[in-house]
């Protein structure tokens, strides 16, 4: 009979290990599945992880590494602020693409003005875009005690709408032939996020997601704001008791995820996706929860979580192309990553007894 | 536009099927969420559930085996749920995030040989003479077995909950779960069962949409169904009538947006796919606000993790 | 006749502790059993194996001579054992009958319970109304609810965990009576407690245990209280000293008080008026569940009043937070030690900067400075003897008492000007508390005003100067402490808010 016992403490070596294992049980499991499917398993793990940064068209594959793992881990951080708080944001997907909106109509009102103040403005709207979407499942929780989860999942879908309507409608290129979408970034420099070193995939949105990281390392470390996050999320009476003021820490989390979000999304539409599309958005929003678990709400875990995530969307293109494999595996690949965490995760918090039966 | 182009009558029996999926996935969650356990997977276990209905009433003919094969997916899939946050005790509401995740995926890996095809027909009871009474007769007796179906879970659901000894052992653990196992209750037991029942419901009414509302497989085809399945649980306060009332006015706006698309409102037609969606935010936040009495139906319970220490 | 119960050798250990090692003891037919013990002492385990929720590692029991092995509390109470938990086994948003028919393992149609449980009730002095919710009932009511659940089964044997923590003596008085009629009709009790004068009153035998060992039985009403007490505590106690206070210079006080209540089954704060000297120590006693939670969450800054209702030193703070009231020198120490007053997953240092931050210094500009919140944990170890392998020890590795000691010295060791403190000693060993109750008198001693919110009124009557009580979110009029009788504080309790009546 196996029995679990909780730990006093929460071990230290099992909570950097078990994403490790995580990675490694689900490496496992899905060569299963991609057996399962008619496909070499180790050729298609080896396609995935490996051929992207050693192989052949490495040099390709390597600048899309940051171009993907950029706006993951910039979202992800926001999210594992929230997380950390218990207080839920899954909507990043939605702030994600109103940021992207936002930031890329002031850039299309400027058009086709050449002033280094056109970039700099579409950054701040696009924070700002994410930002004010978030506040809405933010002030109604706080307003109204409303269920932040599903307030912000829902907006995903008005956003999607939302960008269809501005995709086909609004934001519509004028020059465009009646095609939907709008006028692409590429051909107006002042609003093009440029990479900063060729072919490294370097841009502006992965130095935001950098910076991000440090500020959010500090925050926890050091921050009395940190702490206040980390106690309402562990203990939230021991919080108020502590004197953190739970609507505003609601308010804060969810603004400042949504902001980053926003973010991720201008930088996207104004970069590698160009122009805002009806689906330039490929659920960077939904990835970064992932990762967010993944890197265990560490910011530096998520820098590394991100580059993993951002490999399996890369190696999952590549394995789709060399060997035929469907996008969607891909997708069932990541569930089944976070799954294998959630569940080895136990042996940070508990041991496992072997033998002796206890009441269950 | 043209407003007359509107027929009540067919408008109710529309909102009926529309409301037919979300009654379903909502009545699994509110079992599942009675027994104190927060599932956000029914997004994933819906998806899961359409294509496996799909797959198997496409392969076989029958679009009964296919409602069977959703249900019987819907809660494999909701086991892994369980197994994790029963055994595993990991976080109840990633988790659930995770099934929806891996769901999506897993769905569409499922649906590669599905896409464009048409699957047998869901036949309609015909019940003669009744069907032909105006008004009523095309809304009450000229439906699909599965609407129906809904409205007997409904009603089973609420006597369970409210008269039998299961329903009160399951409401029992939702609220107190030390208490439970301290009268000697099998908490664990319990909840992998309501979760499981949830996850059946949850595929069939995947299934529903795949089989006879649409019907056919496209990825993604549930398009937040789950989510405001669960946001109807809220709505409902956890009671079931009040689920199958706010599944009908989801339904109704539903149906009544379509209509307008189709009549040619003077409003562009991604504002009105969108008001489903903000009309069940409004309706959320009405709820929530008047907060004394919702939250005393909520169980005490509800997404809190159960290690039995002795 | 066999006894009814014979446990021989049981033994029960947990990882690095021995919750119980060879203990033996017997029931009688009709006889109340005291099973006295300190915090810690394996009464819980042990009663656990006789209800079927733990099973022991070696050792037998006999249930009427026969072999007794229940493998879950459904197979003891088949058997005819019946448990009134310490905390109750309820479920609040159910309502009286729906409680009782969980606990039944066939229970009648619902309409033929309620019918059963007004007749059971009204028998034995203990009226009950099955149809309403029991998060609406007090603590008294929701152990006759308990209570009814196991008579309801006719069982052999009634084990009751502490049932007297949550009563007033009054109701103290109802519960004796119904025992004994129990009694008389030749149900035998096993009756947990620490409180020795019950015990003389009520039991016709006590085992003694101490650190999971049977220390010995005895005739209670052959014993002095003082000579079972050495024999539970292992060692002679620390009365702790008290100097009357001489000061009239008000520090705290509230000014007609009142609140709604914070949640659900929350109580409501109406009209609390009171203040606290410079020195003094006011204690409140008072049920479980009439207003201790939200009295001490209006003092600590958690749930923030209105403008002029508390007064500090001349400032109003009623609508201060947490942390502007500590700047002050108003402190708290709330009852829930894990989850409330400390954090269960965070060090003790984290748990130093959760309060201490603002009067220790330990952050600037918002930065924290961990190297002197590590310090400042470390003095309060030290000099509260906290038993921790360090200052990075997360709150849940402690016991009860040692974390208890933690939170009480961090708040005292920010040297405050009045404190408040819930439960201050609930469920801390005896030595614990009596270092606790030392401090708090040393505290006052320097010139803080004390309030001590507590159930456990002879700790009251020990260290109070004055003496008020809570009762449904009333406070009744604070009255001198010394010389009060326990019949006077049984009104009190109850709720007579005549103080002349109460007191005269």
């Amino acid at each position: 009979m196996i029995a679990l016992e909780k730990r006093p403490e929460p071990s230290r070596a099992w909570s950097f290990a078990t994403p490790m294992l995580a990675v490694l049980l689900t490496m496992i499991a899905g060569g299963l599945m991609f057996a399962a499917l008619g496909k070499n398993p180790v050729e298609a793990i080896r396609t995935i992880f490996w051929d992207p940064l050693f192989g052949e068209f490495a040099f390709y594959y390597r600048g899309q590494l940051l171009i993907k793992a950029g706006p993951l881990i910039l979202i992800a951080i926001g999210l594992s602020i929230g997380f950390r708080a218990g207080i839920w944001n899954i909507g990043a997907e939605g702030q994600y693409i109103v940021g992207a909106i936002c930031g890329a109509a002031v850039g299309l009102a400027f058009y086709p003005l050449e002033s280094f103040i056109v970039f700099p403005l579409m950054v701040v709207f696009g924070a700002l875009g994410g930002f004010l979407w978030a506040m809405i499942p933010g002030i109604l929780r706080v307003k109204f005690n409303t269920n932040e989860i599903l307030v912000s999942l829902l907006l995903v879908y008005v956003a999607e709408f939302l960008l269809a309507s501005m995709a086909l409608g609004t934001l519509r290129n004028p020059d465009g032939a009646g095609f939907p979408g709008s006028r692409n970034f590429r051909s107006y420099p002042a609003g093009f996020n440029e990479e900063i070193i060729a072919g490294t995939g370097m841009h502006w949105g992965v130095v935001a997601a950098f910076i991000a990281v440090i500020f959010t390392y500090v925050l926890f470390a050091r921050h009395q704001m940190g702490f206040q996050i980390k106690l309402a999320g562990q203990a939230p009476r021991a919080a108020r008791f502590g004197g953190v003021n739970p609507a505003r820490l609601v308010l804060f989390c969810l603004g400042l995820s949504g902001a980053l979000a926003g973010l991720a999304g201008l930088f996207e539409v104004s970069g590698p996706a160009g122009q805002i599309s009806i689906d330039f958005n490929v659920g960077y929003g939904f990835t970064a929860i992932i990762v967010a678990f993944l890197g265990r709400l560490h910011p530096v875990g998520i820098l590394l979580a991100g580059l993993l995530l951002a490999l399996t969307y890369i190696g999952g293109e590549a394995a789709q192309s060399a060997l035929g494999l469907p996008a969607a595996a891909i997708q069932a690949f990541q569930g089944m990553l976070l799954f294998f965490l959630l569940a080895v995760d136990v042996l940070t918090n508990y041991r496992v007894r072997l033998g002796k039966r206890e009441a269950v | 536009m043209d407003l007359s182009a509107i027929s009540p009558t067919l408008l109710i029996a529309a909102l009926m099927v529309a409301a037919t999926p979300i009654i379903l996935a909502a009545i699994g969650e509110l079992i599942v969420e009675k027994a104190g356990v927060l599932n956000l997977g029914v997004e994933g276990m819906m998806i899961t559930g359409a294509i496996c209905g799909f797959a198997i009433a496409v392969e076989s003919g029958s679009p009964l085996l296919g409602f069977i094969a959703a249900a019987v997916g819907g809660a494999v899939l909701s086991l892994l749920f369980g197994v994790l946050t029963q055994y595993f005790l990991s976080n109840q509401v990633a988790t659930g995030l995770g099934l929806t995740l891996f769901g999506l995926g897993l769905s569409a890996l499922m649906g590669q040989g599905y896409i464009g095809i048409r699957p047998p027909t869901t036949s309609k009871v015909d019940i003669p003479v009744l069907s032909e009474i105006p008004v009523l007769g095309p809304i009450l007796f000229n439906q699909d077995l599965v609407v129906y179906f809904a409205l007997l879970l409904v009603v089973a659901t609420w006597a369970v909950l409210k008269f039998s000894r299961a329903g009160l052992i399951l409401r029992a653990v939702g609220e107190n779960h030390d208490a439970a196992h301290a009268l000697g209750y099998k908490v664990v037991r319990v909840r992998l069962m309501a979760i499981m029942f949830g996850g059946a419901c949850a595929g069939l009414g995947g299934a529903y949409l795949s089989l006879a509302r649409v019907p056919q497989w496209t990825e993604g085809m549930t398009a937040g169904a789950g989510w405001i399945a669960l946001a109807i649980v809220v709505f409902g306060a956890w009671r079931p009538f009040r689920v199958l009332l706010g599944a009908y006015l989801f339904g109704g706006v539903t149906v009544l947006q379509l209509n307008l698309q189709a009549a040619g409102a003077n409003i562009p037609v991604e504002y009105l796919s969108m008001s489903p969606y903000l009309i069940t935010i409004a309706v959320l936040v009405i709820m929530s606000s008047g907060k004394a009495k919702a939250a005393l139906n909520a169980p005490a319970c509800l997404g809190r993790q159960f290690h039995a220490s002795s | 006749m066999s006894a009814l119960l014979e446990l021989t050798g049981l033994t029960k250990a947990y990882p690095g502790v021995v919750a119980n090692d060879d203990v033996s003891m017997t029931i009688q037919h009709g006889e109340v059993h005291a099973l006295l013990g300190e915090n810690g002492a394996g009464k819980s385990t042990l009663v656990k194996m006789i209800y079927g929720l733990v099973k022991p590692d070696a050792g037998t029991m006999r249930l009427l001579g026969e072999g007794f092995t229940p493998a879950e509390p459904r197979a003891a109470r088949a058997a005819g054992v019946a448990m009134v938990f310490q905390h109750f086994s309820l479920f609040e948003a159910l309502d009286v009958a729906e409680n009782i028919a969980l606990g039944m393992e066939n229970p009648p149609k619902m309409r033929d319970l309620a019918a059963r449980i007004r007749e059971v009730s009204q028998a034995y002095g203990l009226p009950l109304d099955p149809s309403r919710l029991v998060g609406d009932l007090s603590a008294g009511e929701r152990q006759r609810v308990e209570i009814i659940r196991c008579l309801l089964q006719n069982p052999k044997l009634l084990i009751m965990d502490e049932p007297t923590s949550v009563l007033t003596p009054q109701e103290v008085a109802i519960l004796f009576k119904t025992l004994e009629k129990l009694r008389s009709e030749g149900t035998s009790i096993l009756y947990i407690s620490h409180k020795l004068e019950e015990i003389r009153r009520l039991c016709d035998a006590a085992t003694i245990l101490r650190l999971g060992k049977n220390v010995g039985t005895c005739n209670p009403r052959e014993e002095t209280a003082r000579a079972m007490a050495e024999m539970m505590v292992g060692e002679v106690l620390h009365v702790p000293e008290r100097k009357p206070h001489a000061t009239a210079e008000v520090a705290l006080e509230l000014r007609g008080l009142s609140l709604a209540a914070p949640s659900a089954f929350g109580t409501a704060l109406k009209d609390v008026t009171f203040s606290v000297e410079k020195g003094e120590v006011l204690g409140i006693g008072g049920v479980a569940g009439n207003g201790q939670d939200e009295l001490t969450g209006a003092l600590s800054g958690e749930l923030p009043a209105q403008a002029g209702q508390i007064f500090f030193e001349g400032h109003d703070i009623g609508p201060l937070g947490p942390n502007a009231r500590r700047a002050l020198g108003v402190l708290a120490a709330p009852e829930e030690r894990l989850g409330h007053a400390a954090a269960p997953d965070m060090s003790l240092t984290e748990n130093a900067v959760l309060t201490g931050t603002v009067r220790k210094g330990l952050s600037r500009k918002g930065f924290l400075n961990w190297r002197a919140a590590k310090d400042f944990t470390n003095e309060v170890i030290t000099r509260f003897d906290v038993r921790t392998p360090g200052a990075h020890t997360a709150a849940r590795a402690l016991s009860g008492g040692n974390l208890q000691k933690f939170v009480i010295g961090r708040e005292i060791m920010q040297d405050p000007a009045a404190l408040v403190v819930n439960q201050p000693t609930w469920g801390v060993d005896a030595s614990a508390a009596a270092a606790i109750r030392q401090a708090l008198l040393d505290l006052a001693a320097n010139g803080a005003a004390i309030i001590v919110i507590s159930q456990d009124l002879d700790e009251l009557m020990e260290i109070s100067d004055r003496f008020a009580a809570l009762n449904a979110g009333r406070l009744t009029a604070p009255v001198p402490a010394a010389g009060l009788t326990v019949d006077q504080i049984g009104l009190m309790m109850g709720g007579a808010h005549d103080l002349e009546a109460a007191h005269g």
